[in-house]
């Protein structure tokens, strides 16, 4: 359990504190476990998981950075490049497209001026497609950091942007 | 008779802390078990029960259990697959939200009776609010002595961890889980070994879903005959069922193994029709991967009698009449849905969520997702029908994991029993590609006369 490092990017004392304590979840010599975990810490730190962020990371597990990389690519939920300030993450899978799920999409990538993938020139939103958010009886849905809106309609849409935007 | 074995309480508020979850009887499984009974005992119960794996596969939990190699001097792990990724599931998502309390319990029976003493919960991690829901709940059980070292004086010591996926459907794949649970990419493994021999670590561990654990506390308190005397046959105890698409009432619904499709669809009780004004077209009764069936097959077997909420009679007429239970995932499609969209969709899902490293899954699935988009956006060949089922086929059987399966039966199955609405898009693009045209066929005329 590393504290002193030469990295640009380092946890907070907070944050440095709960790596501490998941690092201590795992079995002895099983610390990798926790890479998951601290890479989800790393995003809610710095907004998405930057290379200093990664190799921070490393340090903290006795990894090497290059087994942190192949982790964070894998999955879809690590930003491995910059977004905006809100990433919205919105549902595509057939169960929210029956709720109305593509016309709800099409109006939110229209209000923000968009396509999926994509920043805004503010920097304000990103807007990423995701699979099924387990939450089909509920959808139309998107998620925006933790979290879940559900029962999205163009109005709906609209008012949430409204309310992130202030 | 509607049995109410794990959501008997969830409409009690507060239910999700500790001290009103133990007022409503919460927690006195881990008594009895604990005080009373031998791990061998408990999972005598959980075999009688004969409660199936919740997860999809239908696997009898108690075998699974006695599976497990115990070699001496080697920790056992119990994790608890709460990744549901699967389109059309969501009751593990609603369960650990309103009653994280019961999976706990659930956890701390479950892991007696294997002799673990370190569980691990891994929840995909979109759902870190229900981490955090967990994690709280944890913290209270911890407090009352129902986690920890010496149980309840016990000597048996438990201790719980939380820990969130990255986001990938794979990783619920239960080797793909271990992987990612040792802070790996989610590749799956080859098998065997099993996970009941060399699983987390390499030591022998239990995956079970989030629903089968939480059957566990019914179980114990009320025996494992009680639970086996509720549903038909095989197919014991109740069953959360994930309700979505064209129903009056999407929602989780926890039904006794048994009820007919036709009253789960039409009945108040449950999905309360299909939205008014419209009809029945389609079902995918069990999650994305299984077979979609039409109205008339999804209500009636091929004998002609009325299709159950069954393991059996779901399967009835294998796959070219029947399909499965799966996950417990019930997606409902009206007359406006177009099956072919529908269809390119979830293969868009598999291609999108294929860990690749098979070539049959990895090539497959993105073939599979190439012709069906252009299929459904007006540029499909007359050939493309026969190839998609012939790639199906190739993947079929062919892969390390069930994913490649799991990705070919929806597609095989939808040019099964809709091949007339897949032959009107290659016909007739022009048509086909209006905004918001559905293929009419013959098709209104089955759901007419079932409704
Ligand atoms: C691609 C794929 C995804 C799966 N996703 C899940 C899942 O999200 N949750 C789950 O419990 N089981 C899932 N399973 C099934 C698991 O591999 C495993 O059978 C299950 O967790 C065992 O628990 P059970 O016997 O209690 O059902 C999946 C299987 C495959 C092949
Ligand atoms: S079948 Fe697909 S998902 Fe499963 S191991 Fe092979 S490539 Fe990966
Ligand atoms: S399909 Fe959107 S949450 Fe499941």
């Amino acid at each position: 359990m590393t504290t002193e490092t030469n990295n640009t990017i380092q946890f907070t004392p907070e944050r440095l504190a709960k790596a501490n304590e998941i690092i201590a979840r795992y079995p002895e010599g099983k610390q990798k476990s926790a890479l998951l975990p601290l890479l989800h810490l790393l995003q809610e730190q710095e907004g998405w998981t930057p290379a200093e962020g990664m190799d921070y990371v490393a340090e903290l597990l006795n990894i090497e950075p290059i087994e942190v990389y192949e982790v964070a690519t894998f999955y879809t939920m690590y930003h491995v490049k910059p977004v905006g300030k809100h990433v919205i993450e919105y549902c595509r899978t057939g169960p929210c497209c029956l709720m109305g799920g593509e016309e709800v999409f099409a109006h939110l990538k229209q209000r923000l001026g968009i396509e999926a993938g994509q920043t805004t020139v503010d920097g304000q939103f990103t807007i990423k497609e995701v699979e099924c958010l387990a939450a089909c009886g509920m959808g139309p849905v998107f998620q925006v950091r933790e979290k879940y809106h559900m029962h999205l309609t163009n109005e709906r849409v609209d008012e949430i942007i409204d309310e992130l935007s202030k | 008779m509607a049995t109410k074995i794990l959501t008997e309480h969830v409409a009690v508020p507060g239910i999700e802390t500790f001290d009103v979850y133990r007022k409503q009887g919460g927690y006195t499984a881990v008594e009895k078990a604990l005080k009373t009974l031998s791990p061998e005992a408990v999972v005598e119960e959980v075999k009688k029960a004969g409660v199936r794996g919740r997860g999809g596969a239908g696997f009898p939990m108690g075998m699974k259990w006695s599976f497990l190699a115990k070699p001496e001097g080697v920790p056992r792990y119990l994790v608890c697959n709460a990744d549901e990724s699967e389109p059309g599931t969501f009751k593990d998502h609603y369960l650990m939200k309103n009653l994280p309390h019961l999976l706990i319990e659930g956890m701390i029976v479950s892991s007696f009776a294997l002799g673990a003493n370190k569980s691990f919960i891994y929840v995909r991690g979109e759902l870190m609010y229900v981490i955090h829901i967990l994690e709280k709940a944890i913290a209270e059980a911890k407090a009352a002595g129902f986690l920890g070292k010496n149980i309840l004086g016990s000597g048996y010591d438990l201790e719980l961890v939380v820990q969130p996926g990255g986001g990938a459907y794979i990783c619920g794949e239960e080797t793909a889980l271990l992987e990612s649970l040792e802070g790996k990419r989610g590749n799956p493994r080859n098998k065997p070994p099993f996970p009941a021999v060399k699983g987390l670590y390499q030591s022998p561990t239990v995956v079970n879903n989030v629903e089968s654990i939480a059957t566990t506390p019914w179980i114990i308190n009320n025996g494992g005959d009680a639970y086996a005397a509720i549903g038909i046959g095989r197919s014991t105890g109740t069953k959360l069922i994930s309700a979505s698409g064209h129903i009056r009432k999407p929602g989780v619904y926890e039904i006794d193994l048994g009820v007919s499709v036709e009253d789960f669809i039409y009945a108040d009780e449950w999905c309360g029709g299909i939205r008014p004004g419209h009809k029945l077209k389609a079902v995918v009764a069990g999650g994305s991967s299984v077979p979609i069936l039409p109205a008339d097959k999804i209500l009636t077997t091929a004998a002609g009698e009325k299709r159950l909420m069954t393991y059996e009679s779901l399967s009835d007429g294998g796959f070219q009449t029947g399909t499965m239970l799966g996950s417990g995932g019930f997606i409902v499609f009206d007359e406006t849905a177009c099956i072919v969209r529908n269809t390119w969709n979830f293969a868009r899902f598999y291609h999108h969520e294929s860990c690749g490293q098979c070539s049959p899954c990895r090539e497959g699935t993105g073939w599979m997702e190439k012709v069906l988009h252009r299929i459904e956006y007006g540029h499909g060949h007359q050939q493309d029908l026969d190839l998609l089922v012939d790639v199906a086929k190739k993947i079929e059987g062919n892969t390390i994991c069930p994913l490649g399966d799991a990705a070919a039966w929806p597609v095989a199955s939808a040019i099964r029993h809709f091949r007339d609405e897949f032959q009107w898009h290659i016909d007739r693009p022009h048509e086909a590609t209006q905004p918001g045209a559905v293929y009419k066929g013959d098709m209104a005329a089955s759901a007419d006369r079932l409704v």
